[in-house]
């Protein structure tokens, strides 16, 4: 007879279940989505102020803003400025908010807002082609001092960072020598390195940071020095030496050459205040999450009452997948094979105690009422129909009982689906009929323990989140599924029921 | 006793499970095309009857609502019968009529019934009650079976069947099902009837099993059912081997009846035949299910099938 080899099938099941889990990661990775519901992450709201005098004319305002600063991940940006144009303009590389108005007299005001969160990459990006060096010009006799200078770094120093090590800390020293005295009375500090930098051949620019710090006000940007070492760009500390950007330090500026830019005004001045919020990681995933990579998977594009009704639908795997194992593993007698997993559905809503005294009195009474109709001798559809039909009236009485007697749960009866009840009961009541009573208490216990179970998984939060979150995780449950499928082990109930198997001979 | 067992001694003893009954026997040798063959008990009956299977004589079919006023015009001419829902399961549904008392019917139990109780159980089956999944049905009517005296002492009411499991064409093992006072006269053993495990080489009682206790003596009747023998026994084993011929499906489990009058007849076909009879006879079914699959040249005809198994399978 027909009998395939297993092996082609474990393989799918293990590719469906490792194509699940890697979708998952590589979503949590890429889009930063929880693995677990209350996770907090901090957002930075920084503000830039630019202040100046206008001259009467028209006005053209022009900053350079941050546009992916190593270790920080820009979430949104935006500019206040009354009666002004602004566009976001990216030219060479360059990000610049722009403000433009056609006349405007005395002192103006413009902020940019920019959201950022931390994210792990510290690193700048690789660049593949290697800015070459500026360069640079030197009257003597500066030009002699920075040559001496240099050749006592370059002694010392092996490659491009060590040099820029090295070169700090000779101009950094407590008791410098005349040609390095010279060169700091006749420059700025940070200017001079990165020329010397670039008269040495490496490509060196100054870049500006800002140290975020809670509610602080009136922050200036700091000049920090970058060298590129062939590869992409390093960030040092210029008096310090340090190699490495301090976590809590955003580059605002990097590779433009001006940061602010006012056309038509005068006396300007910047300045930045900055705030710190934490924010639920999931809220900021689904914010940012739509536009990039793996984000059309989620469902968090689609509008908010399908969304709800997704977080119910991607629960009822779960439930398919706690009945599988009681039945097939287990071997727990259920009255109907899913109706568990509805009932469970039903406890969801209502929570399990309320749904569990609404469940069983809805059943008993439903029997009782049953046991009349049998005697009627009604045909079977009719029977069904005004079962449901009594359901749904001792739903209601139910519901408004409790209402009067003050039990606001008593509404949550409504929950459970009508048409299953009525043929439950029917069922019941039957096996009731023909197997007797302990076959309804082993089928109808064995239904709501499954039932109880399914909802104790479902309603575990991490479930809910990680099913909704993630619906690639349901590769998973259905390769469990299929797995078990294909499980022909005992049950662990005939382990009871065949274990008079031992007397034999 | 411990009311527990490792699952490595149930795999030694060759016990089948559940899981691996569905997976490895019913999944790979049953074709789903076949089932309603069996599923259907006047298919079934169609389909015995060219095989030359003898089965219970039918006397009507009901498949229409409006059919069911001539059901009484029917029933007069019979002393005793039995109504079936044709796709019921698991003997739902069946009512068996003993003998007339007046207008009343009356059942194995001694309960009187009307005439519009059955016409209404007529009109349930119709419906769809007992039928699996409630699509709707029809309802037959068949001769009632008088077991031979010689079974029927050993069974509280109801008739005494038996069942044997036939994989591929083989009869593998078979089991006599008594009903009890607690089975309610039905031959349930989930309900409680008594099942006895009958050696596939001589019809003869290995076992006894109630509520999977094994037991010495029927609890109603008071007899030894180790003095049980089954006559007709080739006769049987032959019937049931030629069922696989008659459905396709590997793995069966075929309800026959020892008639006083008509000798042994089929009473139903079971897919899914059930696990109990491994307690009834006291071994698993396993080894020898690996016994026929390993054959390396089967039997073509039931006949040498029938005699492979009596000599291979018998104590």
């Amino acid at each position: 007879m027909k009998q395939r080899s297993r092996y082609p099938f474990y393989l799918a099941i293990f590719l469906l279940i490792a194509a699940g889990i890697a979708l998952a990661v590589t979503r949590h990775v890429q889009l930063g989505i929880p693995w677990l519901a209350g996770e907090q992450k901090p957002v930075w709201m920084v503000e830039a102020r630019i202040d100046f005098e206008a001259s009467g004319e028209e006005v053209l305002v022009s900053l350079n803003v941050p546009d992916n600063p190593p270790g920080f991940r820009v979430l949104s940006q935006q500019a206040a400025s009354p009666g002004y144009g602004f566009s976001l303009i990216e030219d060479s590389g360059d990000l610049r908010a722009e403000w433009s108005i056609r006349q405007a007299e005395g002192s103006q005001t413009l902020y940019f807002n920019v959201q950022l969160t931390p994210d792990g990459s510290t690193d700048g990006e690789i660049i593949t082609v290697p800015p070459e060096p500026e360069e640079v010009f030197w009257e003597e006799p500066q030009a002699t001092a920075v040559a001496e200078v240099l050749e006592r770094a370059a002694a010392k120093s092996a490659s491009p960072e060590s040099m820029t090590r090295e070169l700090i800390k000779l101009m950094q020293s407590s008791e410098p020598d005349q040609n390095i005295s010279l060169l700091l009375n006749n420059n700025p500090y940070v200017t001079l390195v990165q020329r010397m930098l670039n008269q040495a051949g490496i490509p060196a620019r100054v870049a500006d940071g800002l140290k975020l710090e809670d509610a602080r006000r009136l922050q200036p940007l700091r000049p920090f020095l970058q060298i590129h070492n062939g590869e992409r760009w390093l960030t040092f500390h210029p008096e310090t030496g340090q190699q490495g950007l301090p976590d809590d330090v955003l580059l605002w500026r990097q590779d433009a050459d001006s940061l602010l830019d006012v056309m038509g005004g005068e006396d300007s001045q910047i300045s930045f205040s900055m705030l710190q919020q934490t924010v639920p990681a999931l809220q900021l995933a689904t914010r940012e999450g739509s536009g990039n990579g793996l984000g059309f998977l989620s469902l968090y594009e689609l509008p908010i009452e399908e969304q709800g009704m997704f977080r119910m639908l991607l629960l009822l795997p779960l439930g398919a997948l706690v009945v599988a194992f009681m039945r097939i593993i287990i071997g727990i007698r259920t009255s109907g094979t899913f109706m568990p997993v509805l009932i469970a559905v039903a406890f969801v809503q209502t929570s399990l105690i309320p749904g569990l005294v609404a469940f069983l009195s809805v059943v008993t009474v439903g029997l009782l009422m049953r046991g009349y109709l049998s005697s009627l001798n009604l045909l079977l559809v009719a029977r069904i129909s005004a079962l449901i039909i009594l359901v749904i009236a001792i739903t209601t009485g139910i519901s408004i009982i409790g209402y009067q007697m003050g039990f606001n749960t008593g509404m949550t009866v409504t929950f459970f689906p009508m048409v299953i009840l009525a043929w439950t009961i029917e069922r019941m009541s039957i096996l009731w009929e023909e197997d007797g009573a302990r076959e309804v208490l082993t089928q109808g216990f064995g239904s709501l323990f499954v039932a109880v179970l399914a909802y104790l998984l479902m309603d575990a939060p991490l479930a809910s989140h990680l099913t909704f979150n993630f619906p690639e995780l349901h590769l998973v449950t259905f390769g469990l599924v299929l797995l078990m499928g294909q499980y022909t082990g005992y049950k662990l109930s005939e382990l009871r029921r065949f274990s008079p198997v031992r007397d034999f001979s | 006793m411990s009311a527990w067992i490792s699952p490595f001694r149930l795999r030694k003893a060759g016990i089948l499970g559940m899981n691996e009954r569905n997976v490895s026997y019913i999944a790979r040798y049953n074709d789903r095309r076949s089932y309603p063959l069996v599923d259907d008990k006047l298919k079934t009956k169609l389909l015995a009857e060219e095989f030359d299977i003898k089965t219970p004589r039918l006397r009507q079919v009901v498949r229409q609502q409006h059919e069911i006023s001539h059901f009484s015009d029917m029933a007069v001419d019979l002393e005793g019968f039995a109504i079936k829902p044709s796709k019921g399961s698991g003997g739902k549904g069946i009512t068996v009529i003993q003998r007339r008392e007046g207008d009343q019917y009356v059942k194995a139990s001694g309960a009187h019934l009307t005439l519009g109780y059955l016409e209404r159980h007529l009109s349930n089956i119709l419906a769809g009650l007992y039928s699996l999944g409630g699509t709707p049905d029809v309802a037959i009517v068949e001769d009632l079976v008088r077991p031979t005296a010689l079974l029927s002492k050993f069974s509280f009411q109801g008739v005494p069947d038996i069942r044997i499991v036939v994989f591929q064409g083989y009869p593998v093992m078979a089991m006599l099902r008594l009903s009890t006072r607690a089975s309610d006269g039905k031959a349930n053993l989930h309900q409680g009837a008594v099942g006895v495990g009958l050696d596939i080489g001589s019809g003869h009682a290995l076992n006894a099993v109630q509520f999977n206790r094994q037991i010495l003596l029927h609890p109603d009747t008071g007899l030894p059912v180790s003095d049980i023998r089954i006559d007709d026994w080739d006769t049987m084993l032959v019937m049931a081997a030629r069922c696989y011929e008659a459905t396709g499906l590997g793995y069966i489990g075929v309800d026959l009846v020892l008639d006083e009058v008509e000798g042994p007849l089929l009473l139903e076909l079971n897919a899914r035949p059930g696990l109990a009879i491994q307690m009834a006879n006291g071994k698993g079914l396993l080894p020898r299910l690996r016994n026929i699959e390993s054959l390396k040249r089967p039997h073509f005809t039931p006949e040498k099938r029938a005699a492979y198994s009596m000599t291979t399978f018998g104590a």
